[in-house]
């Protein structure tokens, strides 16, 4: 039925053209060499050339293969038969189960009608003090984790995947090492999570080019559970591999780059994913959760920069801990006046105290007198460090608050705190533990 | 009209499509894509030969060759009447809450509803008679919408003397009646209506001059109104990294500036932004008028999801309105947030045009667009001598944090005042995160000129004298020069940063500034008898904390009373003999 074209005229990178006619901009087309066939898309039309992206690379691929161009863009199946299942990045199965054709819903959708989202109100709770006490997660929030690589990033997105109350996980890994693939499948298996689950994954080995699918196929199935209702978390890893894989497309079309070779639309593209996190009013939602690794710890790169200005706050982890400066939930505020009343108070607290731990540690390593006050501060900071901040602590937001209150009893007095009278009346510790 | 012209599609590259017709082509002029039941809309923005070169407002996907674009001789425009208040448009003025009751959860493309309501009916009650000779701009008649006479002009696109042949009786009108008819010198008639359509990207100058801009725009933020003032009919904007708080600073300058109507430009920024903006503002009942925020609010979305096109003609659209509110007499303040996205949109296109790209790719014309749109701005005299203003307030999102980037470069040479977000001040949790040592304003303040000077030094003295305590430590520094280091601190906590989530804090009106600046202007003038740095610090923490309770009391309440004269007391107490006592 479809037209079968054979006559490929330029093979550049993993863009190749052929002459061909009656294509749609976008098309999925089927290319078959002697290696096997590949998916490939279309991105640009000139009269009958037609230049498509090839999903598999086109290494092998020769001038008189054939390219079968089927008439629809990219699609992917949808509906509770992936649960548990495990794709790679342009959808085909990776474990041993069947093929799925089911439901096939278009990829990288329209955007969603602002005047149909809610403002996002409910919170994520993860058991980590660093993120429900200090920068809580709110449903619905695009988020990603800012670290350098060697951070234990994927640790952190599989505990959060694990511990947070969500319908479904959705897991789209970009240039993951085949062992964080396993770590993820493992650590989900094992706590029984991988039956919620959903993998789209490309791994280091795999074609650049299916990279950039990865996205677009994990939210577009994520968007449709989450219009029947559900709510889902979506965990990218990692987000700068997909973008150096834009990088790498947009010099093969030579396109004008515009900072340190990243395309233009570098912002577009990233919002155009991270901006479908979403609470639809009278349907679940989509969150997203994203590890975007800093070249050179460096903030100010093309690829954190831009995402933090389209993502509503960032967790910065560093050391191996979330550090409270440089991580941020913008949406935090939403949510933290409605748990506890001393939430707000023991966040602003302790992390102003904090703030005076680190200027105390850097007068100390100037040699600078150390006072009293310096002292107290000194112990605060360990303790702090060592309770709170640890990601091996795993308590729930009510112990973490009362945590707080210990570690401030033990260290300080009530008015050194410069908590309000009447919350200290209420909470402040009347025996302290002694370590 | 002529017969249509016709084109078929050669070329498609993302959102440029280049289209052969044998016909001419008018620059910038609209056209339609027919991709079967789907008719996309698209702008001419550059020819070359038979080829007419068009971005998209929709995404291309599934776009073919050889498909039909019918070409319109039209403008991008917006539509012009009452009705525009408290709506919710998207960047080519498509209102957003008909388009979620037509299509749902998404945005369909292809989908086009009018901005104003054709059946709504407005009581019009005519100001001109028959006889009248009248020009473009000047007033025919008025109808009421929300608080504001929405007076209804003839059409800016009329030129020369008219002569009024009939004008509507008072009554109830719909947007398809005519209200007016004209006659121009050679013979020539047109009928009025209640709305009227203007092309986006041209300046409406139907006033007799334009004026300096003088009289302050009150912001209600005190770093702001009383360092860097903003004026009725100037311009500023705000460059910052991300999370040192821009848009916080747009939602509640929208809240509290003193301007009639407020057009907030969300152009290519987060949709959750918006939804707080257009679910909240409803709600809040504006102290100004008594009604809701959102009855005299416009705004204009292009999120940055939404194709990108359209991003760069939200601004223009937003800019539109916002003149043709002026024409009326009114102030008003349109908020842009942010127009790196808009320069950005630029450089895509600009790319897929395949022009020699200028610093970091940006086109070479970004600078005069970026100049023609603030531009815009200005405080007009009207034909009937009254004036009416539009300010602009624009964000830049500069990459990296780096202002040296084109597009605050650019901004810098054309806007009147600068507030510049440092990312040190945000991580320090110091609101509004404007940094007072980078930023400028070239407005005058309703404060004292010798007042604010003051308030400038200081902060400059204590910056420097915190630097070198950096490096010599406390003790190696003077006592008088600690003294300047606290009261620069001070004025910042207690003045400069204002607290968002505080009912009285987060808006100080004007008299209340002047009031408040003089008297820390005597504390800052002042000689303390303070005997070591230890007590000069106990002693400027506890005014600190005194201050905080009175920035929380309600202007001229009893409890503001009695702060003030708690302060009062306790500086009397700390200051040298031989100076007169502080409250005198």
């Amino acid at each position: 039925m479809h037209k079968v074209y054979t006559n490929i005229i330029q093979i550049a990178g993993d863009v190749i053209t052929v002459e061909a006619e009656g294509v749609g901009y976008m098309e999925i087309a089927r290319v078959s060499t002697r290696r096997g066939t590949s998916l490939a898309q279309v991105i640009r039309l000139d009269g009958k050339k037609v230049s498509l992206q090839v999903f598999a690379g086109s290494r092998g691929v020769s001038t008189g293969d054939e390219v079968r161009f089927l008439g629809h863009p990219m699609r992917i199946a949808s509906g509770s038969d992936l649960l548990g299942r495990i794709f790679n990045g342009s959808g085909a199965a990776m474990d041993k189960g069947p093929a799925l054709s089911q439901n096939l819903v278009d990829i990288g959708g329209p955007s969603v009608n602002p005047v149909k989202r809610i403002i996002p109100n409910k919170m994520v709770r993860t058991g980590i003090p660093m993120i429900d006490l200090f920068n809580s997660l709110v449903e619905s929030q695009k988020l990603p984790v800012f670290s350098v690589a060697g951070e234990p990033y994927n640790g952190l997105l599989a505990r959060i995947a694990i511990q947070a109350e969500v319908d479904i996980i959705i897991l789209g890994g970009m240039g993951l090492k085949y062992d964080d693939y396993l770590f993820f499948r493992d650590t989900l298996q094992k706590q029984g999570a991988l039956s919620r689950s959903i993998f789209f994954i490309h791994t280091a080995a795999d074609p650049t080019v299916e990279c950039l699918l990865v996205p677009d196929i994990s939210l577009a199935v994520a968007e449709q559970f989450a219009l029947n209702g559900k709510r889902v978390l979506v965990l990218l890893t990692d987000m700068t591999n997909f973008c150096d894989a834009l990088k790498e497309i947009s010099i093969t079309m030579e396109q004008v780059p515009s900072n340190r070779g990243y395309p233009g639309d570098l912002y577009s593209q990233l919002a155009a994913r991270y901006e479908k996190a979403v609470d639809f009013e009278g349907a679940g939602s989509i969150t997203i959760l994203a590890a975007t690794t800093m070249p050179g710890d460096d903030v100010t790169h093309p690829v954190p920069d831009n995402t933090g200005y389209i993502t509503e706050g960032q967790f910065y982890l560093k050391g191996g801990v979330i550090e409270p400066f440089g991580s941020l939930s913008r949406l935090k505020q939403q949510v933290n006046g409605k748990t506890r009343a001393d939430h707000r108070t023991i966040m602003d607290t302790m992390i102003q105290l904090f703030a005076s731990y680190r200027e105390a540690l850097e007068k100390q390593s100037m040699g600078f007198q150390m006072s009293s006050w310096d002292n107290k501060l000194l112990k605060y900071g360990r303790l702090f460090e060592s309770e709170m901040m640890s990601l091996e602590v795993n308590i729930s937001l009510e112990n973490a608050l009362d945590r707080g209150w210990q570690l401030l009893a033990e260290c300080f007095t009530p008015e050194e705190t410069g908590i309000k009278k009447s919350m200290i009346e209420q909470y402040w510790p009347k025996t302290v533990v002694s370590r | 009209m002529a017969e249509k012209r016709i084109g078929r599609i050669v070329k498609i590259n993302g959102n440029m499509v280049t289209v052969e017709l044998d016909n001419f082509v008018v620059q910038n002029e609209v056209a339609y894509i027919v991709h079967g039941k789907e008719r996309l809309k698209s702008e001419v923005i550059r020819i070359k030969g038979r080829l007419a070169e068009m971005q998209v407002y929709e995404n291309t996907g599934g776009l073919k060759i050889g498909e039909k674009v019918e070409f319109t001789s039209e403008l991008l425009s917006v539509e012009l009447g009452p009705g525009l208040l408290g709506q919710i448009f998207d960047g080519l003025q498509n209102p957003l809450p008909q388009l979620a009751e037509k299509c749902g959860f998404f945005l369909q493309r292809g989908v086009y509803v009018h901005a104003l309501e054709e059946r709504s009916e407005w009581q019009f009650t005519p100001l001109a008679k028959a006889g009248d000779r009248l020009r473009a701009g000047d007033r025919l008649g008025f109808v009421p919408e929300k608080i504001f006479k929405h007076f209804i002009m003839v059409p800016f696109n009329l030129s020369g003397n008219l002569e009024v042949t009939s004008i509507a009786e008072p009554g109830k009108y719909n947007l398809k009646d005519t209200v007016a008819k004209l006659k121009d010198g050679s013979g020539r008639h047109y009928e009025c209506f209640l709305r009227q359509s203007w092309p986006v990207k041209i300046p409406i100058e139907a006033y007799s001059e334009k004026l300096m801009p003088v009289q302050p725009l009150v912001t209600k933020m005190r770093l702001i109104d009383s360092l860097f003032p903003i004026a009725r009919g100037g311009t500023y904007c705000i460059p910052g990294p991300f999370g040192a708080g821009k848009t916080v600073l747009q939602q509640l300058t929208s809240r509290h500036a003193e301007a009639d109507i407020v057009v907030i430009a969300a152009c290519g920024e987060r949709a959750g932004e918006v939804v707080e903006t257009l679910k909240t503002f409803p709600k809040i009942t504006d102290l100004m008028t008594g009604r809701p925020l959102s009855d005299r609010t416009v705004i204009i979305c292009n999120t940055s999801s939404m194709p990108v096109a359209a991003r760069e003609s939200s601004v223009y659209t937003a800019v539109t309105i916002a003149e043709y509110y002026r024409q009326m007499g009114l102030n008003v303040l349109l908020l842009a947030d942010s127009t790196s996205r808009w320069a950005q949109a630029m450089r895509e296109m600009s790319g897929r045009l395949e022009e020699i790209p200028g610093e970091e790719a940006f086109p070479a014309y970004l600078e005069s667009r970026i100049a023609s749109f603030y531009e815009r701005a200005g405080v007009v005299r009207l034909r009937d001598g009254t004036t009416g203003s539009v300010t602009i307030g624009g964000t830049v999102s500069p990459a990296g944090g780096n202002f040296e980037e084109p597009v605050t470069q650019a901004t810098l040479k054309v806007v009147g005042a600068f507030h510049g977000l440092s990312r040190e001040r945000s991580n320090a949790r110091r609101y509004p995160a404007i940094d007072p040592l980078i930023s400028w304003s070239k407005y005058r303040s309703f404060i004292d000129e010798k007042v604010s000077r003051k308030g400038h030094q200081i902060l400059r003295k204590s910056h420097d004298v915190a630097q070198m305590m950096k490096v010599v430590g406390e003790e190696g520094t003077a006592l008088y020069d600690y003294l300047d280091y606290l009261k620069g601190e001070f004025f910042d906590f207690v003045y400069l940063q204002q607290n968002a989530f505080d009912k009285v804090d987060e808006a100080t009106p004007q008299q209340r500034q002047v009031y408040v600046f003089n008297f820390i202007y005597r504390i800052l003038e002042a000689e303390f008898a303070l005997e070591d740095k230890e007590k000069a610090l106990h002693f400027f923490q506890r005014l600190r904390q005194l201050f905080r309770g009175w920035n929380s009391a309600q202007w001229n309440s009893a409890e503001f009373k009695n702060i003030e004269e708690e302060i009062s007391l306790f500086i009397e107490a700390k200051l040298k003999k031989q100076d007169q006592p502080i409250n005198a």
